[in-house]
């Protein structure tokens, strides 16, 4: 099928082409990096993670969130969602190799990185996250290639596939559940010592996933001969709105938690995050956007007609990305860290090539989906000439 | 310590008895016996200082300014080739001073008296009995010694940072980049580090297993006390029995073994 990759228009061509570049670019930069040290990163000895790690966490979500087109397919027989779960499992390959990419370039001596698994420690979550990140990785190359392999060859999948996709819904919740714990088991980091971190990490992965699912929907749409169906992707965005809603409620149940009980050490980082804390406030313009960015998307999508509304959707979406990105992606890992455990603030704002570097991962992450999608539409559009869209459906 | 010395001497005796003197036991029988007085009990290697539980006691009580508390914060900055990196970002400290409320930050009140309120107190690794830090190292590069102390294996650290995310002391530093550059003078006998890994405070373990106590404790003129906690004849032990002493975050249950009298 890896021939498909190939065929493509000028405009696919220019696309991969400006993607390497970007990629090669953030290579140069991540040698930079390789050779003075993470120095050139805004990290610190106070705020020892930053963006990379934030975006590790935010991408396992989505990782995960493309487990919303497939848990409904195999577990309900929702046959709606039979023509798109290919989107889901090819959308969640580039989403962990970008996080293990993430995880890769965080690390000060990366040439070590074998010695997790040369001296496997059971007690340690991030070895659980590396095993967790990989089988899925797998299992989404294994599953998505073959089902979409015997779609080609007009014949069902094999039964094995299907033990694999069934592993594949459980193993979804598990990666994210892993990644909140990696953060909400540390002592003295009252941001994240909380038990609801894990849900609402879930809730926040089913809605950031499935939004950018439907956006990549609308997009093949226009682009191809495929079109992935309005019922799909009005399933989807019910999907999105209530995932979302619950993100937004498990968040308050931790403001109510925080602040009714007014414990200094829990308190600080969201007065940090939210309103800035002794002058430090580079955050607080973003938080509030995440926030207004979610209240917008819980209305577009809760009301039917403008959800049913595809341009209108398309917004909601973004605004769902967006928002989710920034409680995640950038105030969820320094929120953490501010303030330290002394209780001194120093903020975190990430360097020119740390962004760069960050552009690259998703650059390759890009490319990757890119390819795949472009292998799996080419097997949709084969396979629809052959017969009526709606019969294979 | 005392009776650790004694027990020793015995076991040396025996032994020797036992075994007729061969070449081993006359070596660390020489420096039992002779090397004049070991501080808290000799083991079979050389003249090493050891203990079942090492613990300190800052009795900051004996400091009044910063003045008092760098040459010991120096010390120790010198023998463990710590830099000095320009960038606050960067920095690697081990032993360092801190304000009351930032160090006992469940402790402070708004009435608290003047001489605390002003008082710089040293900070270090606790070497809890329960670090959350070894739980958290995916290479077991950091791990807890038998006798209490929390090391770092430079070498098998990857630099991913956990352990410094973990401590709830923050008493980890990471070499954001290469350090040697940004090291006065060299001291030959410790290892410098490279980019990419954590560091921090080791209770200088490296001098105790050559019988020599703490750098830190060494230059405190006796303001720093460390010993075997498990010992109830020895030094620490003494102190905590006789004084009232206070621990950084007891509530988290990481069961620091670094005591402060105040």
């Amino acid at each position: 099928m890896l021939e498909l990759a190939f065929k493509g228009s000028k405009k696919y061509w220019v696309w991969i082409v400006s993607l390497c570049s970007v990629i090669g670019f953030a290579f140069i930069c991540y040698l930079w990096q390789l050779g003075f040290g993470l120095g050139i990163t805004g990290m610190s000895r106070d705020v020892s993670w930053g963006f990379y790690i934030a975006q590790l966490t935010f991408f396992v979500g989505v990782a995960a969130g493309g487990v919303m087109v497939v848990l409904p397919y195999y577990l309900h027989d929702y046959k709606a969602f039979g023509r798109i779960t290919v989107l889901g499992e090819f959308l969640a390959i580039p989403a962990v190799i970008m996080c293990l990419l993430f995880v890769i370039v965080d690390l000060g001596q990366p040439m070590r990185l074998l010695n997790v698994i040369l001296y496997p420690t059971p007690n340690s979550v991030l070895f659980w996250d590396m095993i967790v990140l990989n089988v899925y990785l797998l299992l989404n190359i294994v599953v998505g290639w073959n089902v979409l392999e015997a779609e080609r060859n007009n014949v069902k999948y094999p039964g094995w596939v299907k033990f694999l996709a069934y592993t594949s819904i459980v193993w979804a919740p598990a990666i994210h559940t892993v990644t909140a714990f990696l953060y909400c088991g540390l002592p003295g980091r009252g941001f994240w010592m909380t038990a609801i971190l894990a849900p609402r990490f879930l809730a926040s992965a089913f809605a950031a996933g499935p939004s950018l699912l439907i956006l990549l929907a609308l997009f093949i749409r226009n682009v191809t001969k495929f079109d992935p169906g309005k019922e799909q992707i009005q399933s989807l965005a019910k999907i999105v709105a209530y995932a979302l809603i619950l993100n937004v409620f498990f968040f308050l149940c931790e403001v109510f938690v925080v602040f009714y009980s007014q414990i200094p050490s829990h308190m600080s980082h969201l007065q940090y995050l939210f309103a800035g804390l002794h002058g430090h406030n580079a955050y607080v313009p973003w938080m509030w956007s995440a926030m207004a960015f979610m209240t917008i998307g819980i209305i577009l999508l809760v009301i039917p007609t403008a959800r049913k509304n595809e341009s209108v959707l398309a917004v909601a979406c973004i605004f769902v990305f967006a928002g989710t990105w920034i409680d995640k992606g950038l105030g969820m890992i320094s929120g953490g860290f501010v303030p330290n455990p002394l209780h001194h603030i120093n903020e975190y704002i990430p360097t020119i090539p740390e962004l760069v570097i960050t552009l690259g991962i998703y650059a390759i992450g890009a490319l990757i989906l890119t390819v795949l999608y472009k292998i799996a539409i080419g097997v949709k559009e084969e396979s629809s000439g052959a017969k009526d869209t709606c019969e294979s459906c | 310590m005392e009776k650790s010395r004694r027990s020793f001497l015995k076991l040396v005796g025996i032994s020797t008895l036992g075994l007729g003197a061969s070449p081993v036991l006359d070596v660390f029988a020489a420096s039992g016996g002779h090397d004049g007085k070991p501080k808290a009990g000799v083991s079979k290697r050389l003249n090493a200082l050891t203990a079942k539980r090492w613990g300190m006691v800052i009795d900051t009580r004996k400091f009044e300014s910063k003045e008092d508390l760098e040459p010991i914060i120096d010390a120790c900055n010198k023998i463990h080739n710590i830099p000095k990196l320009e960038n606050k970002r960067h920095e690697v400290m081990w032993i360092w001073e801190d304000e009351y409320k930032h160090v006992f930050t469940h402790r402070e009140h708004e009435f608290i008296d003047e001489r605390i309120k002003h008082l710089p107190f040293l900070v270090l690794c606790n070497h809890c009995e329960n670090p959350a830090c070894v739980r958290v190292c995916p290479t077991k590069a950091t791990f807890k010694r038998e006798d209490g102390i929390v090391l770092m294996d430079f070498h098998r650290c990857i630099g991913c940072r956990f352990c410094m995310a973990a401590c709830p002391y923050g008493s980890r530093s990471f070499n954001f980049r290469d350090p040697r550059p940004f090291i006065k003078e060299e001291n030959k006998e410790f290892p410098t580090r490279m980019k990419g890994v954590v560091e921090k405070c080791n209770f200088c373990a490296e001098r105790l297993a050559v019988g020599k106590m703490p750098a830190c404790v060494e230059a405190s003129n006796g303001a720093i006390a460390f010993g075997d906690l498990e010992d109830p004849e020895s030094e620490v032990r003494e102190l905590l029995r006789s004084n009232y002493t206070i621990r950084r975050k007891p509530d988290l249950g990481a069961g620091p073994s670094v005591y402060y009298i105040v």
